[in-house]
């Protein structure tokens, strides 16, 4: 079963008024919509097709789970729906803009504002303490010093870390760390989360800790949420799972879920390979 | 935050920041040795010329005998010390002569060239002076038929004041000469011998032109035991002294109006060398041209010049100074600007991760850059402020050594048309003056070090940058995946 367009609509090109831009209209209720997205590294007979013509669609406040074995494009996936990298051919458009031709100083934009990244290994700035490493995300933006350091706060807050604000991450346990890192990716309210097996370097204890936060964000803040994992323990927790394997996709049928918001613990995810 | 983010990552990694730094102290320390060391040998250098040369001088004009012209220094014998009849040569008879002639080889201008060099574009002052040496001769005529042998006293006339004899049988010859400068009479600091150098007595007066007085060296003084009011012998002429003055080594020993050592000399109307000081030091060497077309056939000297041809370990250490030194402080640069910059790419290499996650959180490639480039220049004005430190303790240590260096003229010049008569007391066997070197340390080796330590950094930093600016976020991210 190959992914489908949601609402049967099938994507047209319009022109933006303003910029002259080409914009495809995306169906209604489509964060992302990737059609034929290939990724080839290298040149020649050495070339190596991370992914392979990917079709795929995301609905707004949807949570994605992409899994699959090792070395299959899981993160090569990621990366382009996070404007980090651009397909050797096919379109990612995101908000009905195709990432795939965005100018970089755009792009910078989208990950400034409209992306938000946690990694497996965390990636905090082992120099910065916690409040740091998630004010880090506000630089961007030019946000004054004061009010960058209040919405760190709020966030640390949020997430159980009010009283590390100021520790260094030699200083925090694992899932401690990734807390910051969510922390970090939320602080700017941006509209994808997008996790790299965020509960690869976790125990089960914290992965179960990590994975209940992100569920919870996702289900207060309406976030699209996007997690490559390997664990089919954190895939099972999503709405729907993607299968990536090959370098090709396979995903559920959105129109089968339509639990958006639901308690996580009652979620059965559309489960479907090709 | 930036501030932030560049004190912590600088303490994070504060070992590699401290060989940074210390590369490009040592880089910059040696610079300022260096350059301070260098200043020190010029100023030695002028020290040196100083002495040689006249006070306040950059150029000296004078004229050399042409070949054929002129002739050695002759005694014209006569009975007695004045002139006379041929003189009878007959055994046994004394005889006595004094004469004050310019040194062998040179000639004289004309003194109205004095007042047009002074007119030239580019002439602070110019003065006149005779460069002369006072020889006196006295002995017995030998009489060669007992078996005496002749054989003139020739005591190596090492410096001023020689003297030699000779005695055979009856005979009994002996020859002493005195450097003596005719000093013209001026406000103006430039000559041989200004007021400022008298220590005891006076200065000439302008109405002591043509008057017998004279001025003495302190060591002539204390060799000869005069004392302001001494009379002194000058071309056979009794000249009072009026005053002693500290003079360089290298100076005359007795100092005379210009009017009266003329008179002596026979030299009226006439000068041996032109002092001239130039109204900058840059228009030495144009003033030097100008000089030379109003004067044809003169001989026009500059201290530079003069610097060039003064041998001994002065010259060693300045050639040490502008050759070695200056190549060992480039080398030593260079190296530590290298190593800087690879340690910055080594550096941000290993942050592969820290960047790659900066750039997927929204940071820009310009702002990435420019905390690096903020790093390498902490680091750069870090190693600047301890490498200005090193060149003070440096140029302040040489200070407190205080080497002696020697500055020899010597006899490669006797007899070289090109010399100026004020090198006449070169003699023979050379003649070597001790100065002390310093390291003085000049606002614009400092101003030079600031400036090599902010490029050191930017250096550093720009390796740094490099490597980061082409760090692709996905790639960067991939790596560590």
């Amino acid at each position: 079963m190959s992914a489908q367009a949601a609402n049967d609509g099938t994507p047209t090109k319009t022109v933006d008024s303003h910029t002259g831009e080409n914009m495809r209209q995306p169906t209604p209720n489509n964060i992302y919509e990737l059609a034929g997205v290939r990724k080839t590294f290298g040149a020649g007979p050495d070339s190596v097709k991370a992914l392979d013509g990917v079709d795929l669609e995301i609905a707004q406040g949807e949570f994605l789970a992409i899994q699959g074995p090792t070395g299959q494009g899981k993160t090569t996936l990621l990366l382009l729906l996070g404007g980090l990298d651009r397909p050797s051919a096919g379109s990612v458009l995101f908000d009905g803009r195709d990432l795939a031709t965005l100018g970089e100083s755009e792009l910078v934009g989208l990950r400034a504002s409209a992306f938000g990244f946690v990694f497996q290994t965390f990636n905090l700035i082992p120099t910065l303490t916690a409040q740091e490493n998630v004010e880090t995300a506000l630089v961007p933006a030019h946000t004054p010093a004061r009010e960058r350091e209040q919405r760190a706060k709020a966030v640390l807050e949020e997430l159980g870390l009010g009283d590390r604000a100021t520790h260094l991450p030699s200083e925090l346990s694992g899932g401690q760390q990734q807390r910051v890192a969510i922390a970090r990716a939320l602080v700017k309210n941006p509209k994808v989360l997008l996790a790299d097996e965020p509960t690869g370097n976790l125990d089960e204890n914290m992965r179960d800790e990590i994975v209940a936060v992100l569920e919870r964000l996702w289900h207060e803040r309406g976030l699209t949420l996007i997690v490559v994992t390997h664990d089919s323990t954190v895939a099972r927790r999503a709405q729907r799972i993607a299968i990536i394997e090959g370098g090709r996709v396979s995903a559920g049928d959105r129109s089968e879920i339509g639990r958006q918001a639901a308690p996580a613990d009652s979620l059965e995810p559309t489960f479907v390979t090709s | 935050m930036y501030f932030t983010y560049l004190r912590r990552e600088l303490r994070r990694r504060a070992r590699q920041a401290v060989v940074v730094a210390a590369g490009l102290a040592i880089g910059i320390g040696l610079v300022m040795i260096v350059s301070s060391a260098s200043a020190g040998v010029k100023k030695a250098q002028g020290q040196v010329l100083h002495s040689l040369y006249g006070v306040g001088t950059d150029i000296t004009v004078t004229k050399t005998v042409t070949f054929g012209s002129g002739g050695p220094q002759r005694f014209n014998f006569g009975g007695g010390s004045g002139s006379g009849s041929r003189p009878s040569v007959t055994p046994g008879t004394h005889i006595s002569r004094d004469t004050l002639r310019p040194a062998a080889g040179e000639s004289t201008l004309p003194a109205s060239d004095v007042a047009k060099v002074a007119a030239l574009r580019g002439a602070s002052a110019a003065t006149g002076g005779l460069v002369l040496t006072d020889t006196s001769f006295s002995g017995t005529i030998p009489n060669y038929s007992e078996g005496g042998k002749f054989s003139p006293g020739g005591g190596a006339a090492s410096g001023a004041g020689a003297s030699g004899s000779e005695s055979s049988g009856a005979s009994s010859f002996s020859i002493s000469s005195t450097s003596v400068d005719g000093v013209q009479i001026s406000s103006s600091d430039v000559g041989p011998l200004t007021s400022s150098q008298v220590t005891q007595g006076s200065y000439f007066t302008p109405a002591q032109n043509t008057a017998k007085v004279a001025i003495v060296s302190s060591t002539y003084a204390t060799q000869h035991g005069v004392k302001v009011g001494s009379d002194v012998t000058v071309a056979a002429n009794t000249v009072s002294v009026i005053g002693i003055a500290q003079v360089p080594s290298g100076g005359a020993e007795v100092y005379l109006p210009l009017g009266a050592a003329q008179s002596l000399s026979g030299l009226k109307e006439d000068v041996t060398t032109i002092f001239v000081s130039a109204s900058s030091s840059s228009g030495v060497s144009s003033l030097a041209s100008q000089i030379q077309k109003a004067i044809p056939g003169s001989t026009v000297a500059t201290s530079e010049s003069l610097a060039n041809q003064v041998t001994g370990s002065l010259q060693s250490a300045s050639k040490l100074a502008t050759s070695l030194g200056k190549w060992l402080s480039i080398v030593a640069l260079v190296v530590a600007f290298v190593i800087a910059g690879l340690l910055m790419m080594a550096a941000v290499s290993r942050r592969v991760r820290e960047f790659g996650t900066l750039k997927a959180i929204g940071w820009r490639t310009r702002r990435i850059v420019g905390q690096v480039m903020g790093e390498g220049l902490a680091l750069g004005l870090a190693g600047g402020l301890a490498g200005i430190v090193l060149g003070i303790a440096g140029a302040e240590i040489i200070s407190a050594v205080s080497p002696s260096l020697s500055a020899t003229v010597g006899p490669a010049f006797a007899g070289a048309g090109a010399f100026p008569t004020t090198f006449r007391h070169a003699g023979a066997a050379g003649r070597t003056v001790l100065v002390h070197m310093s390291a003085p340390l000049q606002g614009g080796t400092i101003g030079i070090a600031v400036v090599l330590a902010i490029a050191g950094g930017l250096v550093a930093g720009a390796f740094g940058s490099w490597r980061a600016a082409r760090l692709h976020p996905a790639a960067a991210l991939r790596r560590v995946a």
